[in-house]
């Protein structure tokens, strides 16, 4: 082999560059979609939940919950078009809150620990660990929509592919929650405090299943909490975009929520800084 | 007349601490190039957290960490891209096979999938895995498992290599051919090793050894001079005894 002395060394130095950081991109991005792959009941019980809300929860409400013109429909909708935003959201969620537990898992298994001896800088690390995250859940959604589709939902051509720099981005804000969480997290067992105490308040208190001035009319206090769950914005820049527009704000608080969210997570897993550092492992 | 060997890796005066509790105290080792350096303690000695800072797991706040001239602190990615490291507990991925979790190991070494896929073929030939490169970790054997966790830590070239108790956990003759094929690199390829064991039939007697008991260093040079002419246990034993006794 001899691959050994000055020759390795230089090569070595050759690869920290940005063709090196490339690969190390691909290459986690690559491992996250094989694992995804070979879990194939992550794939059908991510597809069968949303279509559960879809089929059965929006059906039902259906006949009970009338909408006035929302924006950004010119028109009134059908409750299951409506809700199809939010259940893309939800998706992202789940697999940000998904990721993050196979961050906890792979930290207590010790499988983390190469991800994180890599000569690449942390913060590059994480960010491609997140964007293969991101990947993941947008495989996802469209795979959802696909089915959505044959349910009468129908959104305009166009906005099939206006929806994936907006996915991109919310996936990458729940994506950034999610890996905040896993720096947080000492054990697996804890996890289960994720679900009640993030995924579901998230989802509810949000406009995913219900517009927000709907929400007013029950109880302005709901309403003030929903207006300030970073959720609600990345189901309107969904539902927007889904429709070929853009909404500002969701916009920019999605930016601001990720932005916030990655730096406390970058933080938390330097070995200097952050919460890690501050725990007895190995 | 030759010189002094260069040094793989260089430890100077590294402390470390978990809230109140010293786990490191002002430590300091050496190893130099194509070298087997075994680090010898019981569990609980400090070599995983010395092993966490050399691989920038942990900070080290106190003291400094050389991998072949770079400090770990400051130059963390060029001192990480000269280190291959296995780790005491199994990392590999289980669901995957072989070549992928190499695969992914060397693009996080920032190698292209043509120089990994050639880099593959010849680190799992050198651990005597070639006929198993497909094969998903889940159907290894421990031995296998362990000679795979080597490959994978030879996979970018590195120059020292770090193994944290790779033994453990396996029968006596996998044990043998890990001793054995970790002392075929250094012999061939000029890899220095820092070995961290408990076991003393591990460690022979030309070997550099660092003797590490409750975070200190007790004893550092080589194994038949650390033991003068007791066994390498009994000299161990003395030692320690001695230093809990202090």
């Amino acid at each position: 082999m001899s691959d050994i002395g000055s020759n390795s060394a230089l090569r070595a130095h050759r690869r920290l560059g940005w063709g090196g950081r490339l690969s190390a991109f691909r290459g986690v991005v690559w491992r996250e979609m094989l694992r995804f792959a070979k879990q194939r009941e992550r794939f059908v019980s991510a597809l069968v939940r949303p279509l559960v809300w879809l089929f059965i929860f929006a059906a039902g409400f259906r006949s009970v919950l009338g909408l006035s013109i929302t924006e950004p429909y010119e028109t009134y909708v059908l409750y299951e078009v409506y809700v199809t935003p939010g259940l893309c959201a939800m998706i992202q969620l789940f697999n940000g809150m998904q990721s993050s537990l196979s961050m906890v898992y792979d930290r207590e298994t010790g499988a983390m620990r190469t991800l994180l001896v890599s000569p690449f800088p942390r913060w590059f690390l994480l960010s491609s660990k997140l964007m293969a995250g991101v990947a993941v859940s947008i495989v996802q959604v469209y795979a959802f929509l696909a089915v959505a589709w044959f349910w009468e939902v129908e959104p305009p051509p166009m906005g099939y592919i206006m929806v994936l720099p907006a996915l991109i981005l919310s996936g990458m804000m729940l994506g950034a929650i999610g890996l905040f969480l896993s720096s947080t997290i000492r054990q697996l067992e804890n996890f289960a405090g994720i679900m009640n105490f993030v995924i579901f308040p998230m989802f509810f208190a949000s406009s995913a299943l219900y517009p927000l001035w709907r929400m007013s009319e029950s109880s302005v206090l709901l309403h003030d909490i929903c207006a300030l769950n970073p959720f609600t914005y990345a189901v309107e820049l969904i539902r927007f975009a889904l429709y070929g527009q853009l909404n500002l704000l969701a916009l920019a608080v999605v930016v601001g929520v990720t932005i916030a969210f990655l730096g406390a997570a970058i933080f938390a897993y330097d070995p200097s800084k952050g919460l890690i550092a501050k725990r007895r492992g190995g | 007349m030759t010189g002094p060997k260069p040094l793989a890796l260089e430890i100077e005066g590294v402390s470390h601490s978990f809230g109140p509790t010293k786990a490191l105290n002002d430590v300091s080792l050496r190893v130099p190039e194509g070298v087997f350096a075994a680090l010898l303690g019981i569990n609980g000695a400090g070599k995983t957290t010395l092993f966490s800072l050399i691989t920038r797991l942990y900070d080290n706040v106190t003291g400094s960490i050389k991998v072949w001239g770079h400090d770990v602190r400051r130059k963390p990615g060029p001192a990480l891209a000269e280190l291959g490291v296995v780790f005491q507990s199994r990392s590999l991925d289980r669901d995957l096979s072989i070549w992928q979790n190499l695969s992914y190991h060397a693009a996080l070494h920032g190698m292209s999938r043509s120089e990994a896929r050639a880099r593959a073929e010849a680190v799992v030939d050198l651990v005597r895995l070639g006929d198993k490169m497909n094969s998903r970790i889940a159907a290894l054997s421990g031995g296998q498992a362990r000679r795979a966790e080597i490959a994978r830590a030879l996979m970018h070239g590195p120059r020292l290599l770090l193994l944290d108790e790779p033994t453990v956990g396996l029968d006596v003759k996998s044990r043998l051919e890990v001793v054995e094929l970790v002392r075929d690199l250094v012999a061939k390829e000029g890899v220095g090793v820092l070995w961290a064991t408990h076991l003393f039939d591990e460690v022979r007697p030309e070997d550099h050894v660092t003797v590490l008991h409750k975070g200190q260093v007790l004893a550092d040079g080589l194994a038949s001079q650390i033991a003068g002419g007791e066994t390498l246990s009994d000299a161990f034993l003395a030692l320690t005894g001695r230093e809990a006794a202090a």
